[in-house]
């Protein structure tokens, strides 16, 4: 397969719709399905078989079209409409209005800004095509990135385009990818694994199992670029298997590729060869910090062990290993093909490019949404997210998940970046975005998310261990009305020694949703302990 | 990679000190008289850094580092007493008592324990989180030995002694976070263990009184580890 080989395949299909006079993509990501869009894919194919116009429409599943609340969503192509909470009852009436005016009840208008104000990147085939047809992903110029850089590009050439686009890693510190890549291409060592981190587990966050629900191929691709400018030729796309659906299509991808000549040995007929096996993981939080996930793969018990020395020396069975999140190899390949200028044009002086949000939360559109970054977090909420439903108040957002914090009313003008979001006490994260209004208690939410540190602790440091379980119980104290400011400030004091003792990111972040809820809502806090109420009404005190 | 040992010199607590290139923080603090506070380690079993009570400061690097698995480097200025460390010392012990049924009156090994002397050497005065006073057993199962889960605070280093030195693998972790247990086989009673070969290191490695040798008044319920570095050096001449 060379680069002219693919482009003259994309010519011909042409995302497989062109020859018919209707395409309808129902979206099949978790979401939908779940929702029921499974069925409806099922009813308008026979729908169509009924009314005989089988040579005229094509069905077929697609990506997720983002605004999962509305679900099970729909578009028919080429006018373009799309219809939201379809059922299967719908269907003989969607079927019937092909060529003629669209069924009015369930029209989602695609001209809102929740679709309008985003840039799509990392989600450009999400929504457009088959997730389990190579044949699609090639026909948007897929795999062109791999074929160009083992046609035309040196590794050096590929880590100093990566560089030049100022990508930074989407998993949530932030670590400048091009730096990364290079550390692990100067790692000296016969052997070198490349490493896929899909172990997303922020409790609201979806957007690495969308990406590869949606188009798993992309990360493959970006996987491959990445194993040839490093220099490895083993890859792992470590899993969580809460994500049965995102293992399928990663399967089928898989298989596609290696079949097509590129995955597996002689990619594109060249000497470079890359290997991706799946490794399933068993729904363990800390699994996402890279050195626990080494040794999850390894067979081990999933714990992090300190670093230095880091993967990118000592990684996976001793090698050097190179571990990014599913969302920064999903943007290797058009960071390729348009050119890393091209990239860094997009989004702020230190944070270029775009980032997916799960938005969730007390918002009218929750879904999957990509956004440039510096956009406001205003913009997202009020104009993508449609504001807060029932007439409610912003109160607060919460970022990054048990590892973030919530930012206040007052920061909604605040650029979307890894360093302004940290600034004001939170972080940009893996991409959850839970909003919450009025009838959110910040105590309880420092709570909730303390209890699931206590639950992900992987109990091997003590501060983690203990501290998080200590923290969860004042809490709790604070909730139910048996608190004193005396046990506010052992809380603090617990968190100030959590965060700086402990192993791992999981125990130094834990504290985090406790910090900044008190530098924002202490007035709640002291609400709670004093006056023993929940202005929110959310704690029972008795 | 091979050739001459490299000698970096570096300063702990403004003192001057020199340690070959793989020698940790902790290896040179100890060969130069300078104490660091330590529970999961011990020589001769792979450090872990998980007890946080060997941190230290280092100029310059904003992380508090474990002396134990963080190698020497030239011209570092590293600081082992400072009142920070100290607090968060003591509070790392203050969890540690709090998390299990730690009473030294009725302990096994009171008065050789290196959880008690640790609180005493880093003047632990109380506990000033709630106790957590977890319901938890006791396996006497086995012919010789007695594992009290209320008195361990999963330093691993029965698991480590058993895989590394014995061999054997018997013992490892179980659970997550505050529900960690040390176990032997799969989670098996301690008697019924196929792979056990009642060598007797887990008992005499362990810090506490969690894992000991039945029909032994408790004053002679010290802890022989005498055979660690033995063995340690032995393999390593072998090599």
């Amino acid at each position: 397969m060379t680069t002219d080989e693919l482009r003259r395949m994309a010519e011909n299909s042409t995302n497989g719709c062109s020859q018919k006079k209707h395409c309808l993509k129902v979206c099949v990501a978790a979401g939908c399905i779940s929702a029921g869009s499974d069925r409806v894919l099922e009813a308008l194919k026979s729908a169509i078989e009924e009314r005989g116009l089988k040579d005229d429409c094509e069905v077929k599943g697609v990506g997720c079209l983002g605004l999962c609340t509305a679900g099970p969503l729909m578009v028919v192509e080429p006018e373009g409409v799309m219809y939201q909470g379809v059922t299967e009852a719908d269907a003989p009436a969607i079927v019937k209005s092909l060529g003629e005016k669209p069924v009015e009840r369930l029209l989602c208008p695609s001209d809102m800004s929740f679709f309008t104000k985003q840039v799509k990147i990392v989600l450009e085939n999400s929504g457009e095509i088959d997730p389990e047809s190579i044949e699609d992903y090639i026909a948007r110029d897929g795999y062109v990135a791999l074929a160009r850089v083992l046609e035309e590009m040196t590794p050096q050439e590929v880590i100093d385009e990566i560089t030049r686009s100022g990508l930074r890693g989407r998993g949530g510190a932030g670590y400048p990818t091009g730096l990364k890549w290079s550390t692990v291409a100067k790692a000296g060592g016969s052997r070198k694994f490349v490493i896929c981190n899909a172990d997303e587990g922020d409790p609201g966050a979806f957007m690495d199992r969308s990406v590869l629900e949606s188009d798993p191929h992309r990360v493959l691709e970006g996987m491959a670029i990445a194993a040839y400018a490093v220099g490895a030729t083993q890859g792992y796309l470590y899993v969580r298997a809460e994500y049965p659906l995102a293992v399928k299509r990663l399967r089928t991808a898989i298989r596609q590729a290696e079949r097509m000549g590129l995955l597996g040995s002689n990619i594109c007929n060249t000497t470079f060869s890359f290997h991706v096996d799946i490794r399933l993981g068993a729904g363990a939080f800390v699994c996402g910090e890279e050195t626990a996930l080494i040794a999850s793969i390894e067979g081990k018990r999933g714990q992090p062990r300190p670093r230095p020395p880091y993967p990118a020396e000592y990684g996976l069975w001793g090698y050097p290993t190179l571990i990014n999140n599913v969302e920064t190899f999903a943007n290797v390949p058009p960071i390729i093909r348009k050119g890393g200028d091209w990239f860094a044009s997009i989004g702020t002086e230190k944070s270029k490019g775009t980032k997916v949000f799960a938005l969730a939360g007390r918002v009218n559109n929750t879904g999957l949404i990509e956004v440039p970054m510096g956009i406001t977090l205003r913009e997202i909420i009020f104009d993508i997210g449609g504001g807060i439903p029932d007439g409610g108040k912003f109160k607060a957002v919460q970022t990054g998940g048990p590892s973030g914090g919530c930012v206040p009313e007052q920061y909604l003008d605040m650029p979307v970046d890894y360093e302004s979001l940290a600034k004001v006490g939170s972080i940009m994260g893996s991409g959850g975005m839970i909003v919450m209004d009025e009838t959110s208690c910040m105590v309880d939410v420092a709570k909730f998310f303390m209890d699931f540190c206590v639950t992900e602790s992987c109990g091997k440091c003590v501060p983690c261990r203990v501290g998080t379980a200590q923290m969860y119980e004042l809490l709790q104290r604070i909730t139910s009305g048996r608190a004193t400011l005396d046990d506010l400030a052992l809380l603090e004091e617990l968190c100030d020694m959590v965060k700086h003792t402990s192993l791992c990111g999981l125990g130094q972040t834990a504290p985090n949703p406790v910090l900044s809820t008190l530098q924002y809502f202490r007035e709640e806090y002291l609400a709670h302990i004093v006056d023993k109420q929940c202005p929110a009404g959310v704690c029972s005190i008795r | 990679m091979d050739g001459p040992v490299r000698v970096k010199t570096l300063k702990i607590d403004d003192r001057d000190v020199s340690g070959r290139e793989d020698e940790t923080i902790l290896q040179v603090a100890r060969q130069n008289g300078i104490f660091i506070p330590t529970l999961c380690f011990l020589e001769g079993l792979t450090p872990i850094g998980a007890c946080r009570l060997c941190l230290v400061e280092v100029k310059g690097v904003s992380r508090l580092l474990p002396a134990c698995v963080t190698r020497v480097e030239e011209g570092m200025e590293v600081y082992t007493q400072t009142e920070r460390l100290q607090k968060y010392r003591r509070m790392v012990l203050e969890l540690l008592f709090s998390e299990r049924n730690h009473i030294c009156s009725v302990c096994v090994v009171n008065g050789h324990c290196e959880l008690q002397s640790m609180a005493q050497i880093l003047g632990m005065t109380h506990v000033s989180v709630p106790y957590r006073f977890p319901r938890l057993p006791v396996d006497a199962s086995h012919e010789r030995f007695v594992v009290d889960h209320n008195r361990c605070i999963l330093c691993t280093r029965c698991v480590r002694v058993c895989d590394e030195i014995e061999g054997a693998h018997t013992w490892d972790v179980m659970g997550r976070g505050i529900d960690c247990r040390v176990i032997t086989d799969l989670n098996q009673p301690w008697g019924e263990s196929e792979t056990c070969t009642t060598c007797g290191k887990c008992v005499n490695v362990c810090p506490t009184g969690a894992l000991f040798e039945k029909g032994r008044p408790v004053s002679e319920r010290m802890k022989r580890r005498r055979f660690l570095p033995y063995l340690t050096m032995m393999r390593e001449e072998r090599r």
